[in-house]
């Protein structure tokens, strides 16, 4: 009987060491996110990123792919404030899997973690697809996402308090690598202060709250709604003015409206990566930041 | 060892963060307006020869008219259980109906994979069928839903669903179903006369594809199942009514594809589903008397709909949709069979359908249909023209 006690220990003992040791199945809902849980995981974490740069995170299919994904995932990253209410509530819903829902400690939403812009008045349909809790594109700004990171590492920890010392040593590596490009990022990009920017959507604002860019309009009539040629017209007289320094876009964005607007008006499209892999050599958050600013100065007269 | 581990862990459980955003309407309470005008070109009686139509079978009205208006309010009951409400509004003959179309339970928290569903559900039966109507491509269902299902199978009882943790996606699930509404009828077996069983098996090829395969089972104790009533001059209205064993298989498959997975400016949808059922027992000409004409009934009656829906450009969409259906009956009695509307006349039912539709943003959308449709011997053109709005916070949609 005594025997047995100790060997039912044993199992247990074993059972706990070996899910210790096993890395934590994370889910992330979009490249970044995907790319700053490999950064501070390591080795402890396998991450699956669900969206990729080319793809619209607010527009994704709840495939089946995603639902098996989410079925064994021990932790989501995703930004939240409703960017992904198209798709991740039904992922939740079909896996069955409570460790991830929300509230729970395997549901993490970057938005959560920082102070968010673009928080409506009011909501209202006709103003377009506006996010009651703000705008969700929160990793452009480097400083906020310095904060996420340390809550991210924290949550990690927490998940998996064995390994609780191996995360904070890589968040505190990270930490510092950040510091120091945020200081070169900030030197670098000084001409683009107070610059004017056309956008397609109104994914930019954490970035342009970084670096103080101003918004001279976006190509989509509302946030959400589809470009139509319309507002090209209208936005083209309305820049005349003022002319802005560039009209951007991402790689998940149709080139075509920014290429037409810029076209009839000689102000120059650039397409910007937006997250990680959106570009050639956007291998991680830093060159992320690296390559949108080489970008942005190279348009510069 | 074991007692400082569980301690650690469970202070860490208790310090993760952290406030949670809130919902801006909680429950969320959503709205779908959906409004038609429709031309005929046939003004006979619509019949589908060879099935015994039961539920909203049907064209639906000429002229302008309400679709299927509907008003749901959801919400996580707790941290355990998850509810939904879906009524319909739709006015029948002039009498304005609330039908309630959903109203079930569901739980979130029971871990391995595992939910349960109780209430009033749309079953797992196919692929299109738990769908709402306001998330179909076309204005209508295809033929073989409203051949054996009268549109659509809803029905009260519980639902079990399994997700294997598989790197392919495989769920496994059951239904145990009242059997009350059509094509069950009659809640037999005390009110546990109909069931179902399903799998779906589905993932991604490359970035770009995306596919789901089901197959799914469902049988029922019929116990006077009733469909359409019609009078002679100068007697009783006759009910075909049926009971027996009823049973339906079907197979369906969904692929999707949009340029590396951004669906936003165009993407691509096949979809296609075969039912077929068997049936077994008799029926009668109900009239009301002590012994109405009657038959034995060996029925097997199958059909199929291929359809794909193009967004060539962000806003529209086009759409092809072909149905096939065919029944195959035999009874004892040949005239009651036929006065039953189960003799198919030596008609194959076919319809070729074309859709396009156009929408400013994703909650509003306008689409013009045309039909033609062979559903019975004499052909019918039918142009629909249909709004379908979305009020309110937009749930997320199923593959």
């Amino acid at each position: 009987m005594r025997l047995n006690y100790r060997i039912i220990l044993l199992v247990l003992a074993m059972g706990l060491t070996k899910s210790s040791l096993a890395a934590l199945n994370v889910f992330a809902c979009e490249p970044e996110w995907a790319s700053l849980a490999e950064t501070l995981g390591g080795d402890r974490v396998k991450v699956v990123s669900a969206t990729t740069a080319y793809q619209d995170p607010h527009r994704i299919e709840a495939r089946p792919s995603l639902i098996a994904k989410v079925r064994r995932a021990d932790l989501l990253v995703c930004s939240g404030a409703e960017l992904e209410i198209g798709w991740l509530p039904m992922l939740q819903r079909q896996a069955g899997n409570p460790k991830v829902l929300r509230g729970q400690p395997g549901y993490f939403e970057a938005a959560d973690q920082i102070e968010r812009l673009g928080i409506p008045d009011s909501l209202d349909r006709s103003m377009g697809d506006i996010h009651a809790s703000g705008n969700p594109h929160v990793h452009l700004d480097p400083r906020r996402l310095s904060t996420i990171a340390t809550a991210l590492s924290d949550r990690l920890a927490n998940l998996d308090p064995t390994n609780a010392d191996y995360y904070r040593k890589r968040h505190d590596e990270f930490s510092q690598s950040w510091e120091e490009a945020l200081q070169r990022w900030k030197t670098r990009a000084l001409p683009l202060v107070g610059a004017r920017l056309v956008v397609h959507h109104q994914d930019w604002e954490y970035f342009f709250d970084w670096l103080g860019i101003i918004r001279a309009g976006s190509l989509e009539p509302k946030p959400g709604l589809p470009v139509s040629s319309g507002h090209i017209v209208k936005l083209k007289k309305r820049l005349q003015q003022e002319p802005p320094l560039a009209i951007i876009y991402t790689a998940y964005q149709s080139p075509r409206a920014a290429k037409r607007l810029s076209q009839i008006t000689g102000i120059p499209a650039v397409e910007l990566p937006y997250t990680v892999g959106g570009a050639e050599g956007v291998v991680d958050l830093f060159t992320l930041f690296d390559e949108t600013l080489k970008r942005l100065l190279e348009v510069i007269p | 060892m074991f007692l400082r581990l569980s301690l650690a862990s469970a202070v860490s459980l208790a310090l993760t963060t952290n406030a949670i955003a809130v919902d801006s309407f909680n429950p969320e309470i959503s709205l779908i307006l959906d409004g038609r005008y429709s031309a005929f070109d046939n003004e006979s009686e619509y019949e589908l020869p060879g099935f015994m139509l039961g539920g909203e079978a049907g064209r639906g009205e000429e002229g302008l008219h309400l679709g299927h208006n509907e008003l749901a309010i959801s919400a996580n009951v707790d941290d355990l259980f998850y509810g939904k409400l879906t009524t319909a509004i739709a006015d029948h003959e002039g009498e304005t109906e609330v039908e309630l179309e959903e109203a079930f339970i569901e739980t979130q928290a029971l871990g391995n994979g595992l939910s349960i569903r109780a209430g009033r559900f749309f079953s797992a039966i196919g692929y299109l069928n738990q769908q709402h109507g306001h998330a179909w491509d076309f204005v209508d269902a295809p033929l073989i839903y409203r051949g054996l299902f009268g549109e659509q199978l809803i029905d009260d009882g519980v639902q079990i669903g399994w997700v294997a943790p598989t790197d392919i996606y495989l769920q496994v699930g059951g239904e145990l179903l009242r059997g009350e509404r059509f094509p069950a009828g009659g809640a037999s077996n005390d009110g546990k006369g109909a069931s179902t069983l399903f799998a779906k098996i589905g993932g991604d090829i490359g970035v770009s594809h995306a596919w789901q395969l089901g197959l799914s089972h469902w049988r029922a104790d019929v116990e006077n199942r009733t469909s359409g009533g019609h009078a002679h001059e100068g007697e009783a209205e006759e009910v075909p009514t049926f009971s027996g064993d009823s049973r339906v298989s079907g197979i369906d498959f969904v692929w999707k594809w949009a340029p590396r997975g951004n669906a936003s400016e165009r993407n691509f949808k096949l979809q296609g589903e075969y039912f077929i059922r068997d049936e077994d027992g008799d029926v009668i000409m109900d009239d009301g008397s002590a012994s109405p004409e009657a038959t034995t009934y060996d029925g097997e009656q199958k059909g199929w709909y291929l359809q794909a829906v193009y967004q060539f450009m962000p806003r529209w969409r086009v759409g092809l949709r072909y149905d096939w259906l065919e029944a195959d009956n035999k009874g004892s009695d040949e005239e009651v069979l036929a006065e039953a509307g189960l003799d198919d006349e030596g008609h194959t039912p076919e319809r070729v359908t074309l859709m396009a539709d156009y929408s400013h943003s994703e909650y509003s959308r306008l689409r013009l249909q045309y039909a033609k449709d062979d559903s019975y011997e004499e052909s019918d053109d039918i142009l629909t023209l249909q709004f379908v709005m979305s009020l309110g916070p937009h749930g997320a949609h199923k593959f």
